[in-house]
């Protein structure tokens, strides 16, 4: 399955000031890299695709996926999903139970997509085990992991890196950004690391 | 349905106060159709300015509600000023949310069983100090000027204030202020006063006004503690209400809009001595003195401090020794023997009047939770957090004395067709408990990470599974701790009880309250702490069931604190 992100001529502001301006088109697989300095508007732009924008910002333009303007949408039904500098494994659900958590289809195969999903990544046996209980590179690939099984149709990375230590750093981004080409999602990485950028190897926007 | 949440939490704490206000407004000139009052008049005004000791009454309240806020702030000030990060301050921040949920009423009957002339301390005193062989005919409680009325009420407003002032601290930075101000030479004491009192202050006013109400219009402590001939004047007005004779209700209409005015002008006492104390202040703060006698005033405060809540622990100790004592003569500080024949002999009382109590404060607790939850809800899906204004109506009814709009309510509601009785009361109920859990459940509310819900919305959860699947579950502790709260304050609600249940709901309170004219010494201490130990166990309900429904979830102990 592939998909396209379109960002059509979005314009952010904040109290008539000019935040941010970006139009372009994100094919299967490429990642969409914005850079700049904090307040710059990063995270704004994030929320606007996934459907969280703050009533205080004034944005205008369209986001098309596939072709679909997703911008009147709320965020359950956009099938955008969220990677954070924190993995934000549900504290209160077994390993099982947050990837179960976006997970669609039919009760029957659920359990077996959980196991192999685990098992993709080097956790088989995991489902009953508590979070907490993880180490922080387990715990990205589980995130991951509970991005792809809720199948988006496009994916927003917020500094996904930036708390990880250097040697799984480079790890995790081989791994997220070889996901996102195999399973053909579009991306938007914002971020503070050149390195980041580098790695993702698409369009870079420099803010600010 | 949840936009309307805010407007209906709003309604539930305005709508009463307003419509008990003008129930005792009219009446009060002479309107009240149901008892052939139909035109208006100063009729009751002239006979309230009558009646005996009414001067003596007054001056006793608007004495009590600014004696006891200035000593409660007073300790919580210096406690705060002189005990910096110490072993204390730790411990007796983990002390204070036990105290506080202690009942009104409990604490009362264990100060007066403490300081009885024949109480523990006179006992542990004698006769080697005193000489008594017996008890002496002193009127120590229900003395003439309310002196015990006010100790009591002192040590339970301080863990209130402490609590409120412990949580609005963290706002204020305290820490670096402190050390910024010593780097300039000021000693800790003067640098706490000069550098984080000032800020601290406004922050804690509407708490402060509220103790101001409480203690110049409390009932059941007075009637426990207070004094009795006469007594304080809402106390009176209560002996007025309760008269057979029903012309005495505009009396007690008129008394009760004198209450309001009692209150309002130790309020405006209250506010003239904040101008005078920050004119004064900046002066001092202005002259730049580094010391102040440093030592005296923090040892001062720590000592205070440990006698409050001394007295408090010490005041539950002897209802709980009343109520198993057997015989117990009087210079002896221990009974002689432990007898459970009380307690037995009380409990087939007791039990269903647990469950009517339980079952008032659950449904009142459950109203408010759904209310608050709802409001705030929908205020962060909004994004718009509520302002001062909305502070303000929360703390409308705890600064409008009970008294002056609790029997307005039950005359507005007569006229509308409402029967005094359980239902009543629950909603009445839910007019206190409401502020409280509101104030408790908010914080968490706001602190939580909105990412969660983020998250939860990209994995395809519209905004109320998000509700139910996440915030909810992770917030389950200090949802628990919002509704033991709220538990505690109900079970220790008792005019609202009273009056709105016209005498025939019963609770805990209501009934330990009813013994104290009178009433034995170890039956009280039985009802008593019935009513002190309820809100505790609501307390260990609301830490054990989360540790319990997430023990393989250790994250969750994070998220909870």
């Amino acid at each position: 399955m592939n998909h396209v992100l379109g960002l059509e001529t979005i314009r952010i502001s904040l109290g008539g000031r000019l935040l941010l301006a970006v139009d372009a088109r994100i094919g299967p697989g490429e990642v969409f890299t914005v850079m700049g300095p904090s307040g710059a508007g990063k995270s704004t732009l994030l929320a606007a695709i996934a459907g969280f924008a703050d009533p205080a910002f004034e944005i205008t333009g369209r986001v098309l996926l596939d072709g679909e303007d997703i911008s009147g949408l709320p965020a359950e039904d956009r099938h955008v999903g969220l990677l954070f500098q924190d993995a934000l494994l549900f504290p209160h659900l077994s390993i099982g139970d947050n990837l179960a958590f976006g997970l669609s289809g039919r009760r029957d195969d659920r359990q077996a997509r959980i196991g192999r999903a685990l098992e993709e990544i080097g956790l088989a046996g995991f489902t009953d085990r508590d979070p907490a209980t993880l180490s922080g590179g387990e715990r990205s690939r589980v995130a991951l992991m509970r991005l792809l099984l809720s199948e988006p149709r496009a994916v927003l990375l917020d500094e996904p890196f930036s708390k990880l230590d250097a040697a799984l750093r480079q790890e995790m981004r081989a791994l997220v950004f070889g996901r996102l080409r195999d399973a053909g999602l579009p991306a938007v990485l914002v971020t503070h690391d050149a390195a980041d950028a580098e790695a993702a190897g698409g369009t870079v926007l420099e803010l600010g | 349905m949840i936009r309307l949440a805010p407007v209906a939490a709003i309604a539930a704490l305005v709508g009463p106060v307003a419509f008990g206000l003008a129930g005792a407004a009219l009446p009060a000139f002479g309107w009240l159709p149901t008892l052939g009052g139909d035109s208006l008049s100063l009729d009751p005004w002239r006979d309230l300015l009558g009646q005996p000791g009414l001067l003596r009454s007054v001056l006793v309240s608007f004495a009590s509600g600014l004696v006891t806020t200035a000593l409660a702030l007073a300790v919580v000030f210096l406690f705060l000023a002189g005990a910096g990060n110490s072993r204390l301050y730790g411990w007796i921040r983990r002390a204070v949310s036990p105290l506080l949920s202690v009942p009104h009423a409990a604490a009362a009957f264990g100060i007066a069983y403490l300081i009885a002339p024949s109480g523990l301390v006179a006992r542990w005193l004698s006769p080697w100090a005193t000489g008594w062989e017996r008890p002496p005919d002193l009127l120590i409680v229900h003395d003439a000027f309310g002196l015990s009325m006010m100790a009591g009420l002192v040590v339970k407003e301080i863990p209130f204030l402490l609590l409120m002032s412990l949580a609005a601290l963290p706002q204020v930075d305290p820490v670096r202020r402190i050390a910024v101000a010593r780097s300039l030479g000021y000693r800790p004491v003067v640098a706490w006063f000069k550098a984080v009192a000032p800020s601290l202050y406004p922050l804690i006013r509407l708490p402060v006004y509220a103790v101001i109400a409480f203690s110049s219009s409390v009932v059941d402590v007075a009637l426990i503690l207070g004094p009795t001939n006469p007594p304080t004047l809402a106390v009176q007005i209560i002996r007025w209400f309760n008269d057979p004779d029903l012309e005495m209700r505009f009396l007690a209409s008129a008394g009760a809009i004198l209450q309001l005015g009692v209150t309002l002008a130790a309020m405006a006492v209250w506010w003239l001595g904040e101008l005078i104390v920050a004119r004064l202040g900046r002066f001092w703060i202005a002259r730049g003195g580094r010391s102040l006698a440093d030592g005296m005033l923090r040892r001062a405060g720590s000592a205070l401090m440990l006698l409050a809540i001394g007295l408090a622990a010490l005041s539950l100790l002897t209802l709980a020794l009343n109520s198993v004592a057997g015989l117990w003569r009087f210079p002896e500080a221990l009974p002689d023997g432990l007898s459970f024949a009380k307690w037995m002999r009380a409990a087939p009382t007791i039990l269903p009047v647990l469950g009517e109590t339980l079952a008032i404060g659950g449904l009142a607790t459950l109203v408010s939770l759904v209310l608050v939850a709802a409001a705030l809800e929908n205020e962060v899906r909004r994004g718009r957090p509520s302002g001062p204004v909305a502070m303000r109506i929360l703390y409308l009814p705890l600064i409008v004395p009970q008294i002056a709009f609790l029997f307005g309510v039950v005359m507005a509601a007569e006229l509308a067709g409402f029967r005094p009785g359980f239902m009543l009361v629950v909603a009445g109920h839910v007019v206190f408990v409401l502020p409280y859990v509101y104030l408790s459940f908010a914080e968490a509310y706001r602190r939580y990470d909105p990412r969660w819900i983020m998250l939860a919305r990209t994995l395809g959860s519209g905004r109320n599974g998000a509700f139910w699947r996440v915030r909810l579950p992770m917030l389950l502790a200090p949802c628990l701790t919002a509704a033991a709260i709220g538990l505690a304050v109900s079970v220790g609600q008792y005019l609202p009880t009273q009056l709105l249940g016209a005498g025939r709901v019963a609770t805990v309170t209501t009934e330990a309250v009813s013994l104290a004219a009178g009433g034995s010494r170890r039956l009280i201490g039985v009802w008593a702490l019935v009513q002190a130990v309820l809100p505790v166990l609501g307390f260990a309900l609301a830490l054990g069931i989360p540790r319990l429904l997430f023990r393989n979830r250790r994250a969750m102990g994070e998220v909870a604190a």
